[in-house]
């Protein structure tokens, strides 16, 4: 069971969130003309990577707040927890 | 019955308190302090079990975990438990235990059988024979495999113990109680750290119980015992004995099962049998210790031969002998302790030495004392069935490949050292890398990847002195990083005797014409034959051979047979042993029970069960509940002997007749706040939201990005910022999870609130043509008419004297309202419907009767958006703004989701009128067209429409508008049904929607 660190309560077991998915990928601005290709990339096409992975997690169970963990999807090392606005 | 094997005064357990037991029906003494295998042993049982493939006689290889075999059905307190290691079971009065794998009964085994024709059951027998014909299968090899093989019975009864989870931080966990755990967990609780040590045994000390060794001025076992008088003395340390750290997880997230009774007859009241404890600790020192070897030869499983630790710790810690003729077969000097012991104690054993002569501290001792040494000599084979009664020796060559003449020796057992293999299951489960060490020929921990540190035997290093530095030194340091404390230890003197070199030896070669069965994996039964056998198949990878031959993935997780299985492998195949690897350890290191897994969450405890605030007044007027997500919600109220079927009828009926109330409590609801909430649900919808006016509702659409249909629901705007939202029950959780993401993430500078309420409100729906005249009863100040309150309005007013919510929205196609109260006046407002709705003949109706409603109306619900269909797909198009973005919008583009057949909602009713069609079921154009019969869709929901009085079902077929009038077939393969059908309007009433704006 992971260990994370929510930047809002604090380090807490893993049972108190949720894993919520690619953390890089950005969701087209409203209204915007874009490409099949451009939403494709963003609704469907992932790149799981094995080794480092900036993801969305939500403290569903705590604070309900969403943010970001760096963390490595083969050891499941944590390297750093940010808030959804910061940057790595 | 005496107990023949029990030595005098030697030993830990205490001869004043003798226990009485039964094993196989026939009763034996032991004392207080004695496992059941050493109870047994002392009684000369040795016979214990069958194994598991060829059914031999098996006795006790060990005295701990590493035992292979001594597996046991134990009864305890009218509880029967599978699988029960008597080398761990500690005896208690009245214990009763039975040999499991055996049939009719441990001495007379038809299984056993199998071995002899075990040349008929070589590895991979099952994997090669079972295959075919296939339908041999089910109806002959299955029932007789399961005869045949398995171990313990599990009960049918319900387990009525109790096991219990703990949650546990702490700075320092030590994994074992020998020399090295204690040495690290007293100088890091000397220097102030928060530590855990952990003992699998009841008596801590590891091999200080057994060893000959002095520390500071006392005995080995004396400064056991007075370091963990200490510990248990200081606040900082929690000291547990019978508690086993089996598993090591991501994030030094580590389990230990604590057996908390099993040690007494019974299970004390409030007092669980196990406890399952989840340690998070910044530090782990593995102390874990080592398991010795077995060295290899011709039917060395046979009751009586032992690994030589195991026979010296039944003396030194049970007083118990485990034989009066002892042969002690080694490849290095760790069995002369043994040795010397037995003659101790008055018995004159012989030892077998692979290696030339030689003298070490020990070996001197032991030819002073007498002792009858033999060394480049082996045994070849061991004699006897039920137990060892001869071994046939001889001399080796230096190169261990030939022997000399074959000489046959009396024996009543045979203690067996083919040195020691360091326990690193849990060095290894954490992610760390291992290397070999040719020195003591085994894998030691390499590099760590997460908190630990292995140290003593568990790390390859077997003398006490460097143990106790080394120890003191990993407990000091990693307490230091913890509490920057400098409190440093000094490290005690310590005298030991120097072990000379044992011999890279582990397998006595076959003499010319002898084909002798010589075991690798007691438990599976996996010969050195078998391995050979994998190899000339070609199985290479030594996770395949283990798989193929089942080396090591019995219950014991190959604790004595890995090393020797690498060893093989890597000599058949010229290679050295790190280049064959290991296999990957994984938890548990030892079996834990289910129930310690589970803990307390079983039956009701299980999961949280939600009830609304009415749900008394349902259970007194016999509602029948089901399940709703977490929720118990009433199914329908019986009367008398009604079915569900007459019941829900019933209750639907008297809503399109008269009036009916529902529960809705369990509906999503969630608070929408804040000056951007009508831009923010204008994004999360499909329609339009900026216009709604204060005081009106709207049913509102959402999609997931992927334009598939997410959930639906009513969003009533209350006051200007201020919008109160519902969704479905089963979607309220991941509703609010995806509101918050957009706010949180994608749309931070909207200026929105979100909250559950779901649980702040009590709701009832009040639905029929009656509804207007009792609403007007119960809210007699408001003016409830269709000018006052009309279709999709909303009012706030008082239901005598208590704030409510009234909000003119339908389900059920008929005229009705939903009337909303904080909780903790639910009750009330029910009991007031219910009272004033006596005179409109109310009835109240539950989820059957609230879906046949919205089925033949044709309202889409959770059987519909599936998670698999678009808004087009339920006809739901008419909402999809043309002028406005929203969340998915762009999804609706795909060309799959445009398509023309694109399947679509409809309506079905059988052409007899009569036949309800199987939710599930196929529609399909030919009932007896050839397989795979071409599905043009299937039926999402059921009822027997009341206002038609026929069956009724929901259906999303391909180019469904399209299908309308036609005859087709619903089939269901499930209950073997096909059933001509027409297909019709999924409103099948009232289709222009009169009823609801009536
Ligand atoms: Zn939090």
């Amino acid at each position: 069971m992971l260990f994370i660190k929510c930047p809002y309560c604090g380090i807490r077991s893993q049972n108190e969130f949720a894993y919520g998915g690619d953390a890089t990928v950005k969701r087209p601005e409203l209204n915007k003309e874009i490409s099949d290709k451009e939403w494709d990339d963003f609704v469907y096409n992932r790149k799981s990577p094995r080794g480092k992975h900036l993801e969305f997690w939500h403290h569903i169970s705590g604070c309900r707040q969403w943010f970001k963990v760096h963390r490595d999807t083969a050891t499941h090392e944590i390297f750093k927890t940010l808030k959804p606005h910061e940057e790595l | 019955m005496t107990q023949e094997f029990r030595l005098k005064d030697e030993g830990l357990i205490d001869r004043s308190k003798k226990i009485s037991f039964k094993f196989n029906g026939k009763k034996y003494f032991g004392y207080e302090g004695d496992t059941l295998a050493s109870a047994l042993i002392a009684n000369g049982v040795h016979l214990v079990g069958r194994s598991f493939k060829y059914h031999r006689p098996r006795g006790f290889y060990g005295a701990g975990v590493d035992d292979p075999y001594a597996l046991v059905q134990l009864i305890r307190n009218n509880e029967t438990i599978p699988n029960i290691k008597a080398t761990e079971q500690e005896l208690f009065e009245g214990l009763e235990a039975k040999s499991v794998n055996c049939w009719p009964n441990v001495n007379f085994d038809i299984g056993g059988i199998n071995n002899f024709l075990r040349i008929f059951l070589p590895a991979g027998f099952y994997y090669k024979t079972f295959m075919w014909p296939k339908s041999f299968w089910y109806r002959i090899y299955e029932p007789f495999i399961r005869k045949a093989a398995g171990f313990g019975v599990v009960t049918h009864e319900h387990d009525k113990e109790r096991y219990e989870h703990k949650y546990e931080y702490c700075d320092l966990l030590v994994t074992g109680s020998g020399p090295s755990g204690l040495a690290s967990a007293y100088s890091a609780a000397k220097n102030g750290a928060k530590v855990i040590l952990a003992e699998d045994k009841p008596r801590f000390g590891g091999s200080l119980l057994t060893s000959e060794v002095t520390i500071g001025n006392q005995t080995g076992k004396e400064w056991a015992d007075k370091i963990v008088t200490e510990l248990k003395e200081m606040p900082n340390v929690v000291v547990k004995n019978r508690a086993q750290v089996f598993g090591y997880y991501d994030h030094n997230m580590l389990v230990m099962s604590e057996r908390i009774s099993e040690h007494m007859p019974k299970t004390e009241k409030f007092m669980p049998k196990q406890k399952l404890w989840y340690i998070r600790a910044k530090e782990v020192v593995i102390s874990s210790g080592s398991i010795e070897r077995p060295i290899v030869f011709g039917n060395n499983d046979t009751p009586g031969i032992l690994l030589s630790s195991a026979a010296k710790e039944y003396m030194k810690v049970y007083g118990v002998l485990v034989g009066k003729k002892p042969l002690i077969f080694t490849n290095n000097d760790s069995a002369y302790e043994t040795a010397i012991e037995f003659k101790k104690n008055g018995i004159n054993p012989i030892v077998l030495d692979s290696r030339k002569e030689l003298n070490s501290d020990l070996i001197t001792e032991a030819k002073n004392l007498g002792i009858d040494i033999k060394f480049e000599h082996v045994v070849v084979n061991a004699n006897g069935y039920r137990k060892v009664k001869s071994a046939d020796i001889a001399k080796i060559s230096e190169d261990k490949t030939n022997l000399g003449k074959i000489e046959n020796i009396a024996c009543d057992c045979i203690c067996v050292s083919g040195f020691w293999t360091p326990t690193i299951h849990l060095a290894s489960q954490s992610g760390g890398k291992t290397k070999f060490n040719e020195d003591i020929d085994a894998f030691i921990p390499s590099q760590s990847k997460q908190n630990e540190t292995t140290v003593g035997s568990a790390n390859g290093i077997f003398n006490l002195n460097d143990t106790l530095k080394n120890s003191f030194e990993a407990g000091y340091e990693l307490s230091k990083k913890i509490t920057s404390k400098e409190n440093k230890l000094s490290v005690p003197a310590v005298v030991e005797k120097k072990n000379s070199k044992h011999d890279k030896f582990w397998c006595v070669p076959l003499p010319k014409g002898k084909k002798y069965k010589r075991f690798l994996d007691f438990q599976n039964d996996v010969a050195v034959s078998d391995i050979e056998l994998a190899l000339r198949e070609g199985y290479r990878s030594i996770e395949h051979v283990k798989r193929y031959t089942t080396l090591g993935m019995a219950t014991d997780q190959g604790k004595t047979s890995n090393l020797n299985g690498l060893q093989l492998v890597s000599n058949i195949e010229n290679k050295v042993v790190p280049e064959v690897g290991h296999t990957t350890f994984r938890p548990p290191y030892t079996p834990v029970s289910i129930g310690a897994i589970v803990g307390r969450e079983v039956g009701k405890h299980s999961k949280p069960t939600r009830k609304s605030p009415m749900h008394s007044w349902h259970e007194k007027n016999n509602a029948v509940f089901v399940d709703a997500g977490l929720w118990l919600r009433p199914r329908y109220y019986k009367k008398g002997n009604e079915t569900l079927f007459d019941a829900s009828k019933r209750e639907a009926e008297n809503v399109r007749k008269n009036v009916g109330v529902c529960d809705v409590t369990t509906l999503g609801k969630i608070d929408v706040k804040g000056p951007d909430a009508a831009e923010f649900l204008n994004r999360v919808y499909t329609n339009a939201w900026l216009k709604l006016p204060v005081g009106k509702a709207r049913y509102g659409v959402m999609l997931r990005e992927d334009g598939i249909v997410m959930d639906d629901g009513t969003t009533t705007r209350v006051s200007e910022n201020h919008y109160h939202m519902t969704t479905t029950t089963a979607q309220a959780a991941n509703v609010l999870s995806h509101l918050e993401y957009y706010l949180q993430i994608v749309w931070p500078e909207l200026n929105v609130n979100v909250v559950s309420t779901t649980e702040q409100w009590a709701g009832a729906a009040i639905a029929g043509p009656k509804s207007r005249d009792l609403l007007q009863k119960l809210f007699p100040e408001t003016d409830c008419s269709n000018d006052g309150l009309p279709f999709m309005g909303f009012i706030e007013t008082k239901l005598f004297g208590v704030y409510a919510r009234i909000f003119r929205i339908s389900f059920s196609g008929e005229l009705a309202y939903e009337v909303n109260v904080e909780s903790d006046n639910g009750n009330f407002m029910w009991e007031k419907i219910i009272e004033l709705g006596e005179e409109f003949k109310i009835q109240p109706y539950g989820t059957e009767a609230l879906s046949t409603l919205r089925i033949e109306m044709g309202h889409v619900a959770g059987s519909e958006l599936d998670g698999r269909t678009t808004p087009f797909d339920n006809s739901l198009e008419g909402l999809l703004s043309k002028k406005k973005d929203f969340i998915g919008k762009r999804s609706l583009q795909k060309e799959a989701f445009i398509s023309p057949d694109r399947e679509k909602i409809v309506g079905v009713v059988p052409l007899d009128k009569k036949t309800s069609i199987p939710e599930g079921s196929y529609i399909v154009r030919d009932a007896n067209a050839k397989l795979p019969n071409p599905k043009l869709g299937h039926v999402s929901a059921s009822c027997w429409s009341v206002e038609y009085n026929n069956p009724f079902s929901l259906a999303i077929i391909k180019d469904g508008k399209n299908m309308i009038g036609q005859k087709l077939f619903a089939l269901s393969p499930l209950k073997n049904k096909s059933i001509p059908v027409e297909i019709v309007s999924s409103h099948y009433v009232d289709p222009k929607g009169e009823r609801v704006r009536s």
